[in-house]
């Protein structure tokens, strides 16, 4: 048998995939892949994320640029958010316009 | 007493059917018990690419030919996926791939059976993706996200893979004699196997049990396994082959097909390396991956390539 060979060499940055699958859709994330460089990161990114036609568009960054949350900080850093219910439409009481007894006869 | 509490928030949060993202607290023994389980589905979706990829060169149409190269090159995007979702439980793909290498790693048994006929191709995609597919399906509704989210993507794949198998099966049970004779061989050598691949019973299963209460896996072995032969036993008479079990019976009580007793001591004896290909996948896999040096060799100096004319015109 062969020597166990050193996998070291398989080790590129990780690059994160949003894939947008349709025109007008958001570019959604579909998962990691690793690449030496930005177009083979895009070439291996179609190649493991579409091979089925479901992408018409797809960005890759690598993801040490990529700045998220921590989750310890959520209560404190979305919790602003939670007190502001006049920014909902449900917040305001107002009355009902409704279509006249002729307006509504006239679409029927 | 910190962790005492992170532990009950993080079990109540399961509890209520939340997903756990990478950068959330969790107990290090659901880290390292995930890490087991997903290395070694990816390392199994790498060593599956091997009995079918023997069969690619003799595949007996171009249709077969075509469908069978998109299913391998569809195992190889699995593997990728899993080493993926892996690494986010902060493990390098290079150790996991070092300890498949190695021999260090576990893979499913089921690979460790070579392929004999054309016939085999077809068993195998009914059969053993037919049952990777019961067993994946609960892990797209797993607790921990990113491998939830891989699977998912993997049985909305897998699902060709299962019928272009099961095509040829009962392409060859309508056959010539011969035909029915080699397709009947395959699916009663791939029968048993099968049924091993969703993990020992119940009782001798030590990790069920954790990774049920943490909804790694939703099913126990054995309820996964019996979903698996109810499904299967209703194809096999619809395609016109037989399942080699003298005690298949049904009983209209529990609406389940019972079987009979699986060989365990095979199933053993095959985990400790001793199945038919066990060697074979194994010094495959280091081939390729000594021959393939040259590939990732050569898109370093691409892309070094790259940099440095970048660097020049800037």
């Amino acid at each position: 048998m062969p020597e166990c060979p050193n996998p070291k060499d398989t080790q590129w940055p990780i690059w994160e995939v949003f894939v947008q699958e349709k025109s007008g859709e958001p570019h959604q994330h579909a998962g990691s892949i690793h690449a030496p460089d930005s177009e083979m990161a895009l070439q291996n990114a179609r190649d493991i994320f579409a091979r089925r036609g479901e992408a018409v568009s797809m960005w890759v960054v690598q993801s040490k640029h990529i700045t998220a949350t921590i989750p310890e900080d959520n209560p404190s850093f979305f919790e602003p958010a939670a007190d502001k219910i006049y920014r909902h439409p449900q917040f305001y009481s107002v009355p009902r316009a409704k279509r006249t007894d002729e307006e509504r006869r006239n679409k029927e | 007493m910190e962790d005492a509490n992170k532990l009950k928030e993080f079990e109540a949060r399961i509890e209520r059917g939340e997903k756990i993202e990478p950068k959330d607290w969790m107990p290090e023994r659901y880290r390292t018990q995930l890490i087991r389980m997903i290395s070694q589905h990816a390392h199994s979706e790498i060593v599956g690419m091997l009995p079918e990829g023997n069969w690619i060169t003799r595949a007996p149409s171009l249709r077969r030919k075509m469908s069978l190269l998109a299913k391998v090159q569809d195992e190889a995007g699995h593997g990728l996926y899993l080493y993926c979702a892996a690494e986010t439980l902060g493990v390098d793909r290079s150790e996991l791939v070092g300890e498949f290498l190695s021999g260090k790693a576990k893979y499913s048994n089921i690979f460790n059976y070579p392929t004999l006929t054309w016939a085999d191709i077809g068993a195998i995609g009914w059969l053993v993706d037919g049952a990777a597919i019961v067993n994946q399906t609960m892990l797209a509704k797993c607790s921990y996200g990113p491998y939830s989210r891989a699977n998912l993507r993997i049985c909305k794949e897998e699902t060709f893979h299962k019928v272009q198998g099961y095509e040829i099966v009962c392409t060859m049970a309508q056959g010539r004699p011969a035909q029915r004779k080699m397709i009947q061989d395959a699916v009663n050598r791939w029968w048993w196997p099968s049924l091993m691949m969703f993990g020992p019973h119940d009782k001798n299963s030590p990790n069920s049990a954790e990774l049920m209460k943490w909804k790694v896996k939703l099913f126990s072995n054995d309820d996964l396994r019996q979903r698996f032969v109810n499904l299967t036993v209703r194809q096999a008479r619809a395609a016109g082959v037989t399942l080699p079990d003298p005690d298949l019976k049904y009983n209209p009580e529990t609406d389940n097909w019972e079987f009979g007793e699986i060989n365990w001591d095979e199933f053993w004896s095959v985990v400790r390396g001793n199945g038919p290909c066990n060697r074979d996948r194994m010094r495959a896999r280091r081939r390729a991956h000594v021959e393939g040096a040259w590939v990732r060799e050569a898109a370093d100096a691409y892309a070094a390539k790259q940099r440095a004319k970048a660097a020049k015109s800037a």
